[in-house]
């Protein structure tokens, strides 16, 4: 694929006019090839969320003869009715919330704490300590399953929302972003503080994090999307219907008595909806999201 | 206040302050210490002793009526013939045809896609990033549903394959392996006998060289559409961290597009090439909602992970010595492979010289740069898919 560049890359020192140095023309044929290339590369990762959104607009018979249209024969909103008069899914969906909104504000504030002491305060065993933050690192989620169940089953904690969120406020790696982010800002401003008199939590507090908006951020963005979409921690946490989240209620749809009937436009309207506040998150943050790597996280 | 005449007095009230930062430090840190020991650490070593008990899942596994009885729940999984272990001999077969398919297929395309968005005179760079990034950050619930509406027999999948003129597959139902298909074709029906004969695992040497199965592909596509946009910003931070010097170089001396990729670019790219590979193969071990919310191990148990297996074992069949078992495996496996990967892509004696030619800093020591870019690959992948199935990446 990097061929179709050649022309416009190679033609380049040609190309190039007095005024602007890296101005090269757009438009010549492998430009325009990658342009191609690139458009029906989207189609393809776009395309299924539009036959999703259609989808659930759809009636179950049009879901099943005309899966690939986009506009749906006859509009239905049967789908959308269902779920939210006839099901479940509000409850899901106020779960998921509450959730979400708990493991975030949790996260943020412990891995932010754990992130500036780790960085910033001299005690002892700090070194000990940030090795074992790396190694839980490495601990393959889908391993601790069982182990989890286990844990909070002995606890007491298990059909509970304390049992849904406590265990997910465990997050070595955005302890390991907040260090990183905190090692990478100057020291003066805190010193300053500090010498001024402010205890290390007053600092923290009014000077530290609101510098530190740029990696919290970060955490949010990363703990929204990762209790929002987890699943495998509230099948081994919870079994009440009481307690379903989005992900856990959206699975039974799938898999569950309603599933044999292969209700699609009900599946994939929940499906969407599920999807609307990641993507909400996703679009206010797109640039700093595919921007990768910069501010928040030191290269 | 880091001037001469400042430090002196200041000596005495900053040992105070040294003080109070370690109790500060302590008190800091405590929350996420408490948290990672109690629903981390802790769980380890107890499922660790749950994989060599007979707990039935009442009361505590600590009761005075569970007995420790040794090897026997790996011993279940490893041999002995029966069911148990045929189901994890298959559950392996499965998870490494997926992951043979799929961690090579989601780097060449995130590497693909990478490069393409990269390129400085494209236009609309952002929307192209956003649109190949978007299916990472959806939930893997939702996408599984989707997934297995679109290639429901009569679905989009199947329509477009009719629209060329292919009749497809029953995917969801379709039990049969790739390769086996693929054998068929030329009239290999049936496996020679060295090899229908012998077995491992409770699974013949045949059954291992199936392929993955129809459905499992429903599943490999599916991930690799997930995946492949959050790898995709990996390369990207990656090039753009790249001098163009060496690039600019190449092309004076007249080197090709595909010359320069392959000569100049690639090598640049290997701490990059070498972490999503790493991801890849841990993300790719683990897969567990995919199969829960869309096949449940169907077709005939062709999409059974060991995730799933120990799933199943512990919350399903209360045998919860062996779903411990299982997941020590895995554990086991993962590491394994990890290894290995070092050990296969191992830097080959690169002198100090070529690292800095090669745009390293020259502070690093090439090792910690390595080791650093990782971590910080590995947090912002959020450990990537099933961690927290967050493939968000910052």
């Amino acid at each position: 694929m990097t061929t179709t560049t050649a022309p416009a890359r190679t033609a380049a020192p040609a190309t190039t006019t007095g005024a602007g140095r890296r101005r090269r023309r757009p438009f010549r044929l492998g430009g325009a090839l990658l342009y191609v290339v690139l458009i029906v590369i989207a189609v393809i990762y776009i395309f299924p969320f539009l036959i999703d959104i259609s989808t659930s607009f759809k009636t179950e018979t049009d879901a099943t003869n005309d899966p690939l249209g986009l506009l749906p024969p006859t509009w239905s909103v049967a789908a959308y009715t269902y779920l939210f008069a006839n099901s479940d899914f509000p409850i899901w969906f106020v779960n998921s919330a509450v959730v979400t909104v708990a493991v975030t504000t949790g996260r943020t504030l412990f891995d932010s704490a754990a992130g500036y002491a780790l960085a910033r305060l001299r005690f002892g065993g700090r070194n000990a300590l940030y090795a074992g933050f790396i190694a839980v690192m490495a601990v393959p989620g889908v391993v601790l399953l069982i182990p989890k169940f286990l844990v909070i089953n002995q606890l007491g904690m298990f059909d509970s929302y304390s049992g849904m969120i406590v265990p997910l406020f465990a997050d070595a790696a955005g302890v390991f972003i907040m260090k990183n982010f905190f090692e990478s800002i100057p020291v003066a401003v805190e010193e300053a503080a500090r010498i001024d008199g402010a205890g290390t939590l007053r600092t923290f507090w009014s000077v530290i994090l609101p510098m530190a908006r740029p990696a919290l951020v970060t955490i949010v963005i990363l703990s929204f999307q990762g209790s929002w979409n987890e699943l495998a921690h509230f099948i081994v946490s919870t079994s009440s219907p009481d307690l379903y989240t989005l992900t856990k209620g959206v699975a039974t749809l799938s898999s569950g008595a309603i599933g044999s009937a292969k209700r699609y436009p009900v599946q994939l309207g929940a499906a969407a909806i599920m999807t609307i506040p990641v993507a909400i998150l996703f679009i206010a943050f797109q640039r700093r999201i595919t921007n990768t790597a910069s501010g928040a996280v030191k290269e | 206040m880091t001037s001469a005449t400042a430090r002196v007095p200041v000596r005495r009230h900053m040992a105070g302050i040294r003080r109070g930062q370690a109790a500060s430090g302590y008190l800091f840190t405590a929350p996420a210490v408490i948290v990672l020991v109690v629903f981390l650490v802790i769980p380890i070593f107890m499922a660790l002793w749950v994989s060599f008990s007979d707990w039935g899942g009442r009361g505590s596994p600590f009761a005075s009526g569970v007995h420790f009885v040794g090897l026997k729940n790996y011993g279940a999984l490893t041999g002995g013939g029966g069911l148990a272990e045929q189901d994890f001999g298959t559950a392996l077969r499965n998870n490494l045809w997926f992951v043979i398919l799929v961690v090579p297929t989601q780097t060449v395309i995130a590497l693909l896609l990478a490069v393409l968005v990269n390129n400085r005179i494209l236009k609309g760079r952002g929307f192209f990033r956003t649109a190949f990034y978007f299916p990472s950050v959806t939930s893997s619930v939702a996408i599984t549903v989707l997934w297995y509406f679109l290639f429901n027999p009569t679905g989009a999948v199947n329509q477009l394959l009719g629209a060329v003129g292919l009749h497809g597959p029953n995917w969801p139902a379709d039990a049969s392996g790739v390769l086996h298909d693929l054998l068929s074709l030329v009239g290999l029906r049936t496996g020679p006998g060295f090899l229908v004969n012998g077995s491992f695992l409770g699974v013949t040497w045949w059954d291992w060289l199936s392929g993955p199965s129809v459905g499992m592909m429903i599943i490999i596509t599916m991930v690799v559409f997930t995946t492949s946009g959050t790898f995709m910003l990996l390369f990207i931070a990656a090039l753009q961290n790249l001098s163009q010097e060496v690039e600019e170089a190449a092309m004076v001396d007249g080197a090709t597009a595909w010359q320069r990729f392959r000569l100049v670019t690639l090598p640049q790219l290997r701490t990059t090439l070498f972490t999503v590979l790493t991801l890849g193969l841990i993300g790719t071990w683990q897969v567990f909602d995919q199969v829960f919310v869309g096949s449940q191990g169907d077709p005939g148990k062709t999409t059974l992970t060991p995730a799933y297996l120990s799933y199943v074992a512990g919350f399903q069949n209360q045998d919860w010595g062996q779903a411990a078992a299982i997941a020590f495996i895995l554990f086991a496996i993962i590491v394994f492979f990890t290894l290995v990967q070092r050990w296969v892509l191992r830097e080959r004696g690169v002198s100090r010289r070529r690292m800095r030619r090669n745009g390293f800093d020259r502070n690093d020591s090439g090792e910690y740069a390595a080791a650093d870019r990782l971590l910080t690959a590995a947090a912002v992948a959020g450990a990537v898919q099933n961690r927290d199935s967050s493939g968000g990446s910052l």
